[in-house]
């Protein structure tokens, strides 16, 4: 580094900044009574990107000691580049001192911001549940616009294609169930009581919450994500400029296949989960079929069976009005689309267990 | 409506995302049978604009006439009329990807239109082959190329016969050759039907090829700094910003002319 201790400091710059190099500068830019800087590149020196960057942040240090700088000892080439960045910089610096003032927010901001960000989310939510409140009225006066085909694709979906899984799940919960009461039921000989406690647990909480639950992952994400696509396409635009509501042609068929299929698939989940449960009854706990199926039946009444229906059409409800939701706000780029079903699927599930919670306090206090 | 009333009227408008303001004082008309060109640098809400014109976002403030109609002022079944008086190609060209074309270009006509189902078919045909698309009807949005969805974007805004035209970019990504044509086709849709069009664009070719008036958005002024014919726009730019995004395409169109 050739400094000269006169008004003008020559900087010869290497390809690379050595750990001391910036330091150096600076400490020499005000030690000395240095007016301005003169930039060249130093013997030998095969300049790239990284020594442009470097002298470019020298002349912004110099910048800032309220010294000038000029690179006419640079190379021609660089030169031409660094004059590139310099209208570049001059317009950040022109953007920056517009907004410097506000840019840093304190915690009474912050505070406010993340308030007003809730106020306006509520906004969207009540503003989407009203559009689909309209949408429904109209469907069910026979004025909703949609296509038919489009609602039976989304109702194949949603159903017979979720069936494998849905029986395997609340199979497996039918055991566990078994298991868990069996444990305890066994103590007092009393293991009979299984087939009650399988049949009233699954039919009224347990399988229309987690075929709820299966939805919401299966369904609902898909939803999100093909509602979410669209948007990025300004396929929902193209739907609104017709005059087309977006709610009625895109939003009321999923929801339609989703409070459709999901009572029918918990009908099937319950009976299912109920094999699960005889079958451990049957084999390990030495109960005879009949007797089984005898208790079974006396378990449950219709009001059982109704309840856990009920739910499981409001859950199906819930899932797709998460789905749809999250899609149709979706913003409009790839990582968006992601965002909205993954949120799809949280929202979705949280608001089923909070459904479940409010459903379990309300038949108690019907005395249902 | 009386009879003098321009086709779109716009008076005052002010347009703003939340408190952030994009243009403010947006003043202008456009005729019938008139091709209006949206020009302005990044960033400063051509657009948006766009989307203010067909009805997509409420303005901030000021007010958007359609032959007098007042759209923000009316009830939802006069905006729905008018609307239906529109053609929109999207950028991307927005066709419904779960549907064929002729399913795109069919819905609308299914839906608005009392057309019997071989009607509508023939009509799907017709459009199809105007934007150089025969044969393609049961092709899905996916199967086809980007230029091709463009087009087959155009023959749904088509559908419904629309007064109004809009475009958003339509030469963007497409090769001279077809965004010539698609000029080519622009023009004889306003000559031969009398179509108005309204288009967003910086493809100076274009602009200069068939716009009559239009108006230039700076992004810094947020407001207009220019409307008017192009020729004069032209020939004494108001703004040096104008001269600059202007001439600029007086050296394009001169390479672009010569060879």
């Amino acid at each position: 580094m050739n400094v000269e201790e006169t008004d003008i400091l020559d900087v010869a710059v290497p390809a690379r900044a050595t750990p001391t190099f910036k330091q150096d500068f600076v400490d020499r830019l005000s030690k000395s009574e240095t007016a301005h800087v003169r930039f060249s590149l130093g013997e030998a020196v095969v300049w790239d990107g990284a020594t442009l960057a470097l002298i470019k942040s020298l002349a912004n240090t110099a910048r800032d000691h309220s010294v000038s700088s000029d690179f006419e000892r640079l190379p021609p080439q660089v030169q031409r580049v660094l004059a590139l960045t310099r209208d570049a910089a001059k317009d950040l610096d022109e953007d920056t001192g517009e907004e410097g003032s506000g840019g840093r927010s304190d915690f009474f901001t912050r505070v406010g911001e993340k308030t007003v960000g809730f106020l306006g989310a509520s906004q969207t939510t009540s503003s989407f549940l009203r559009e689909v409140g309209g949408s429904l009225r109209r469907f069910f006066t026979g004025r909703a616009q949609y296509q038919k085909s489009d609602l039976i694709q989304f109702m194949r979906d949603t159903g017979p294609q979720a069936i494998p899984l849905v029986g395997l799940v609340n199979l497996l919960l039918g055991v566990i169930l078994a298991f868990m009461g069996a444990i305890q039921l066994q103590q007092f000989g009393a293991q009979i009581f299984v087939a009650d406690l399988v049949a009233i647990g699954l039919t009224r909480e347990i399988a229309p919450m987690m075929t709820a639950i299966i939805l919401a992952g299966r369904t609902g994400a898909a939803y999100a994500a093909q509602l979410g696509t669209m948007q990025v396409n300004e396929e929902i635009d193209a739907f609104k400029t017709f005059g087309f509501s977006p709610t009625d042609f895109l939003v009321l068929p999923r929801m339609l296949a989703l409070a459709v299929m999901t009572p029918l698939l918990v009908l099937y989940a319950d009976a299912i989960g109920m094999f699960g449960g005889f079958l451990v009854g049957v084999l390990l706990l030495d109960i005879s079929g009949t007797e089984y199926l005898n208790e079974t039946r006396s378990a449950i009444d219709m009001t059982d069976l109704m309840i856990g229906i009920f739910k499981a059409s409001i859950f199906g409800m819930l899932v797709a009005i998460a789905g749809c939701m999250k899609g149709m706000q979706s913003g409009r780029n790839a990582s968006a689309v992601g965002l909205a079903a993954t949120s799809a699927v949280v929202t979705g599930i949280v608001s089923i267990i909070i459904a479940t919670a409010f459903f379990a306090v309300l038949t108690n206090v019907l005395g249902l | 409506m009386s009879a003098e009333a321009p086709e779109i009227a716009v008076q005052g408008l002010t347009m703003a995302y939340g408190e952030n303001v994009i243009q403010r004082g947006l003043e202008f008309n456009i005729s019938k049978g008139e091709i209006f060109v949206i020009m302005g640098d990044s960033g400063s809400g051509k657009s948006t604009l766009l989307k203010h014109l067909i009805g997509l976002n409420r303005p901030a403030k000021g007010t958007i006439a359609y032959s007098g109609l007042d759209f923000w002022n009316s009830d939802a079944k006069a905006q729905l009329q008018t609307t239906h008086r529109f053609g929109v190609l999207y950028q991307s060209g927005a066709l419904w990807s779960s549907m064929t074309l002729a399913e795109n270009i069919a819905l609308p006509l299914q839906t608005f239109a009392e057309f019997s189902e071989s009607e509508v078919a023939d009509i799907v045909s017709f459009k199809l082959s105007l934007v150089g698309l025969a044969g393609f009807e049961d092709y899905y949005p996916s199967e086809i190329s980007g230029g091709m969805k463009k087009r087959a974007g155009l023959a749904r805004a088509m559908a419904l016969d629309p007064e109004i035209l809009f475009f958003d970019e339509p030469s963007a990504g497409l090769d001279p050759i077809s965004s010539r044509r698609l000029d080519d086709l622009i023009l004889e849709l306003r000559d031969g039907l009398g179509t108005t069009v309204v288009i967003v664009t910086h493809e100076l070719a274009s602009i200069f090829a068939i716009g009559d008036r239009g108006i230039f958005v700076d992004a810094d002024a947020k407001t207009q700094t220019a409307l008017g014919p192009i020729a004069e726009m032209r020939s004494a730019p108001p703004t040096e910003k104008v001269a600059e995004f202007l001439s600029r395409g007086e050296a394009e169109t001169n390479e672009g002319t010569k060879p």
